[in-house]
């Protein structure tokens, strides 16, 4: 951003300290995150940057926590990392087949109470977690759903869909109708009609939603930990529970590898979002 | 094609309007049949379990289940005087099962909640009841410990008597009903709820303000670069964005802890003496730098999209018409971010007074909130009915705050970045 030439010379201060204070916020929120990578390869199990590493000494690092967290003894990563997938994956499928059902409804003019029900749908993502925690574990308690596979899934759908109803809202507000009704009159059936036309093109806001809920199942921790048993531990309890008892550098390692899955996850996001709007046609 | 009537017919022979009014309604009822499963599905786990957390929350039905016919013998006692022969009769009878039962731990609790002291006489009834004689219980209650003959003890039972109770609300505000019914709040060092919801708002409210300072130059930033610049700019947002919340809390212990970079930093540059390594995490500090940090992207994204629509001529136009850049600023670009600092606003201080997670890591024992409360209740005090008392009033005061904005703002579609 080039100021013009005849700018003021109090102005051009006031835009490089503009400038700078932007440096900082981007600085303050992107270092760190950075930080967790050197140390995670540290030799030491201390969680300072140790002088060899300060003279980048190639002995102080060493990828001996990534032993650790794959090959440890009584490891809970394995196991945990297995959970939190399975439950991410079926949550995730879960919430877009339910959440675009709804959005597919509430998109059409004819839907009755429209604000209320969106109110609803919604509302998993406006009630504090800590109280959709204490909610949903009393329903699973009483089913005797709790510390199962099944009541964690089930609860992470909860607070998924509202994602997806969201995203395939948005994308279904540049639909134009007049295609499905051309399908229709040319003799599709409304499933056929849904399968080739509407679905490719509400695929990106789908999936965009489906994202949503997957990084929603897979960090989730709140609602877990009132309803995880031992057997369903997953990264998150992992972490929450290193993190209170003991700060060790595998949980660092474990960190990087979901920094990593973050990155891949923006990326695929990100790729979404520009194929959506180029779809739609918004794209200036 | 009209009728002898003048009504517009299909080519079925009804009337157009008829048939108009038959498809709108199939139209409904099929746009409501695709909502129905998720509808349903949230009704059933989630809006239903909400509701029953308040049952839960006035829900007192322990005590009375537990002393059925001591309630029942009750009922005519004023409350004056010493209750009748019939009622210690009762009273024995029924502690006696759940002395059996070894259930009566529960009740001496629950009375002990009631009136300080019940626990030690009830533990030594149980044990000197086995010896008691048939007839006359009164006299051998009495006998037992002398506080039995003691009005308030029979009146602290009698208080348990309804099978609900707002007990629980009252005591998530430091406040209880006393002996003769009045509320009154607790003693002075003992209100640690209060103390809990000022700095649970506190929190959330300076968190909300240091991330629109925060948020609104880089926001701005963000909407008037070049597209190819603030696309890799976003990264630096989106990025923390998606990624694991406990990692990031992770990385702030790692920074914040005492021989950690922030403070290596500050004793680098002579602030602090390296003896004297200021404490930064396990207090209300860590807490603030913690959650600003985290939801400083919920913040932007809003921001960011409302900005991305402001054109810039607008800012142009005030300027040629004599607009000093601060007064333009203030006169037109403000007013117009308004709707994106209400969104990312709402959504940061919602987000903030039910934070969980960071505090409990961070916060230590003067950086907790609310929600670190309701989960002590869940998971280790194991009282239920206060923990959902508690998050009943957080709900309360998040819907509230919900309303307020959207009288003032108007609630528009959420948007995600």
């Amino acid at each position: 951003m080039a100021l013009p030439k005849y700018t003021e010379p109090h102005y051009r201060i006031w835009h490089y300290f503009y400038l700078l204070i932007c440096g900082c916020v981007f600085f303050f929120l992107i270092a760190p995150l950075f930080v967790i990578f050197p140390l995670s390869f540290n030799a030491e199990e201390f969680l300072v940057f140790s002088d060899g590493m300060k003279r980048l000494d190639p002995d102080a690092f060493s990828l001996r926590w990534y032993k650790d967290m794959i090959y440890g003894t009584k490891n809970p990563w394995g196991l945990a990392a297995r959970n939190s997938f399975i439950i991410a994956i079926f949550a995730t499928f879960g919430s877009i087949i339910l959440g675009t059902l709804a959005a597919l409804g509430l998109s059409s003019r004819h839907m009755p109470y429209k604000g209320l029900i969106m109110a609803i749908l919604i509302s998993p993502m406006i009630v504090p977690l800590i109280i959709s925690g204490v909610a949903i574990f009393f329903f699973m308690a009483k089913v005797g759903l709790a510390a199962t596979h099944l009541g964690i899934i089930l609860a992470h759908i909860i607070l998924g869909t509202p994602f997806v109803v969201i995203t395939v809202t948005a994308t279904l507000s540049g639909f134009d109708h007049s295609i499905t009704r051309a399908a229709s009159s040319l003799g599709s059936s409304p499933y056929n009609t849904f399968m080739k036309i509407t679905l490719p093109l509400i695929l990106p806001g789908v999936i965009s939603g489906g994202l949503f809920a997957f990084v929603t199942s897979f960090d989730e921790v709140v609602v877990v930990l009132f309803l995880a048993g031992l057997d369903n531990t997953t990264i998150p309890i992992q972490m929450w529970t290193g993190l209170r008892e003991q700060l060790s550098p595998t949980i660092l390692a474990v960190a990087t590898c979901l920094i990593i899955l973050s990155v891949l996850i923006l990326l695929t996001a990100e790729l979404l979002r520009r194929r959506s709007e180029r779809l739609r046609g918004i794209n200036r | 094609m009209s009728s002898e009537t003048g009504k517009i017919l299909t080519t079925d022979g009804i009337p157009l309007e008829e048939s108009l009014k038959q498809a709108e309604k199939k139209n409904k009822i099929k746009a409501f049949l695709l909502v129905a499963p998720l509808l349903l599905f949230l009704i059933i786990t989630y809006m239903i379990p909400i509701g029953d957390m308040f049952s839960r929350s006035i829900d007192d039905k322990m005590v009375t289940n537990m002393l059925p016919k001591t309630y029942k013998a009750m009922e005519n006692w004023d409350g004056k005087e010493l209750p009748s022969e019939e009622v210690f009769e009762a009273f024995y009878l029924d502690y006696k099962i759940l002395v059996k039962n070894k259930t009566a731990g529960k009740l001496q609790t629950q009375l002990n909640y009631e009136k300080n002291g019940f626990k030690s006489v009830l533990k030594k009834l149980a044990r000197k009841q086995k010896k008691f004689e048939e007839g006359n219980y009164k006299e051998q209650i009495m006998k037992v410990h002398k506080r039995w003959r003691n009005v308030e003890y029979w009146r602290a039972i009698k208080r348990r008597a309804p099978s609900y109770t707002y007990s629980k609300y009252l005591k998530g505000v430091d406040m209880y009903s006393n002996e003769d019914g009045k509320i009154v709040q607790v003693s002075e060092d003992r209100r640690i709820h209060r103390i809990l919801w000022i700095r649970t708002v506190e929190v959330a409210f300076f968190v909300t303000l240091f991330c629109f300072l925060m948020a609104y130059p880089i926001a701005h930033l963000l909407a008037t670069l070049p597209m190819k610049y603030s696309n890799l700019l976003m990264i630096c947002v989106l990025l923390p964005f998606w990624t694991s919340l406990l990692v990031r809390t992770a990385s702030w212990m790692i920074l914040l802890q005492q021989q950690g970079i922030v403070n290596d930093f500050f004793v680098w540059t002579g602030l602090v003496a390296d003896d004297n390594r200021p404490e930064m995490m396990y207090n209300k500090t860590g807490t603030y730098v913690a959650m600003t940090q985290i939801l400083l992207p919920f913040m932007v994204l809003p921001l960011y999209s409302v900005m991305k629509t402001i054109s810039p001529s607008l800012m142009r136009a005030g300027k040629s018409l004599g607009a000093t850049p601060a007064v333009a600023f203030f006169k037109v670009y403000f007013p117009l971010t308004i709707p994106g600092i209400g969104a990312g606003c709402l959504l940061v201080f919602i987000l903030a007074i039910g934070y969980y997670i960071t505090p409990a890591l961070v916060g230590g024992a003067s950086g907790t909130l609310i929600s670190n409360q309701i989960a002590y209740h869940m998971k280790s005090t194991l009282d239920w009915s206060f923990a959902s008392a508690m998050g009943l009033m957080l709900l309360t005061g998040v819907l509230a705050i919900y309303w307020i904005y959207n009288k003032l703002v108007g609630v528009d579609n959420i948007k995600l970045g």
